[in-house]
């Protein structure tokens, strides 16, 4: 990998992983309230739906989703090399990839919305 | 250099298993698979809500109501906060050292910091969410 394409990579590593830990925590609280039956007020179709119309939540689920994606990516490919499978351009490929897909995606349903 | 040069037989891919620290960078390094799963899953639930439909959207969130995904989530929580939140934070003076005129500002100012930031944001987004 060229060294450009690292300080781009690691940067959206580092972003992400900054962003997801203070986040995500807050995340995963709002998907244990649902699973036990406390839906948050918001989290209602309406309200949810008025939430992502609106631009600034728009770029906020976008944001949160690009670089938790692209931090996992970097990190992924790393683990996989860690459990011993060296076919590093291969993982590369593959994870990024998904993550594209997954930005792709998100930015796609967001603008329907 | 020697002609056959000792080399320690290292396992591939069971290496982290001789040394508590390995264990716990691996452990550490584990939670995205956390982060990949619940952005894919939000993505989901963009989804649906695209899809403009209100009762697609309740049978999602009814869907979502069992105790299996209750203790996914309470044990996901617990995993990330100790695996990922809290080493990140105490990280953080190393990867961003904040100079202050000449001196240093302490480590455990930009911990504390860190975890300020934290409880703000957290509750923020709960509010947000309306569920506090």
């Amino acid at each position: 990998m060229t060294i450009a394409k690292k300080a781009v990579v690691w940067g959206l590593f580092a972003a992400g992983g900054t962003l997801t830990s203070f986040v995500y925590p807050a995340l995963i609280v709002l998907f244990l309230l649902t699973s036990m039956g406390m839906v948050p007020a918001n989290l209602q179709f309406d309200q949810f739906y008025a939430f992502a119309s609106s631009w600034v939540g728009k770029l906020c689920l976008f944001v949160v989703l690009f670089l938790s994606l692209w931090h996992a990516a970097h990190r992924l490919r790393v683990v996989v090399h860690d459990f011993g499978i060296r076919q590093d351009k291969l993982v590369a490929r593959a994870v990024y990839t998904v993550a594209s897909l997954g930005t792709v995606l998100t930015a796609f349903y967001l603008l329907t919305i | 250099m020697s002609r056959r040069p000792y080399v320690r037989p290292i396992s591939k891919t069971t290496w982290f298993m001789r040394n508590g620290r390995y264990k716990i960078y691996v452990l550490r390094e584990l939670t995205s698979f956390l982060v990949a799963f619940y952005s894919f899953y939000t993505i989901c639930a963009l989804a649906i809500l695209a899809s403009g439909s209100v009762e697609k959207w309740d049978s999602f969130i009814t869907a979502q109501q069992c105790t299996g995904w209750a203790i996914f989530h309470a044990v996901a929580l617990l995993y990330f906060l100790f695996f990922q939140t809290f080493p990140w934070f105490k990280l953080a003076p190393k990867a961003m050292p904040v100079q202050v005129g000449d001196k240093k500002l302490p480590d455990s100012y930009i911990i504390v910091g860190h975890y300020v930031a934290w409880i703000f944001i957290s509750v923020f987004i709960l509010w947000l969410a309306g569920a506090l």
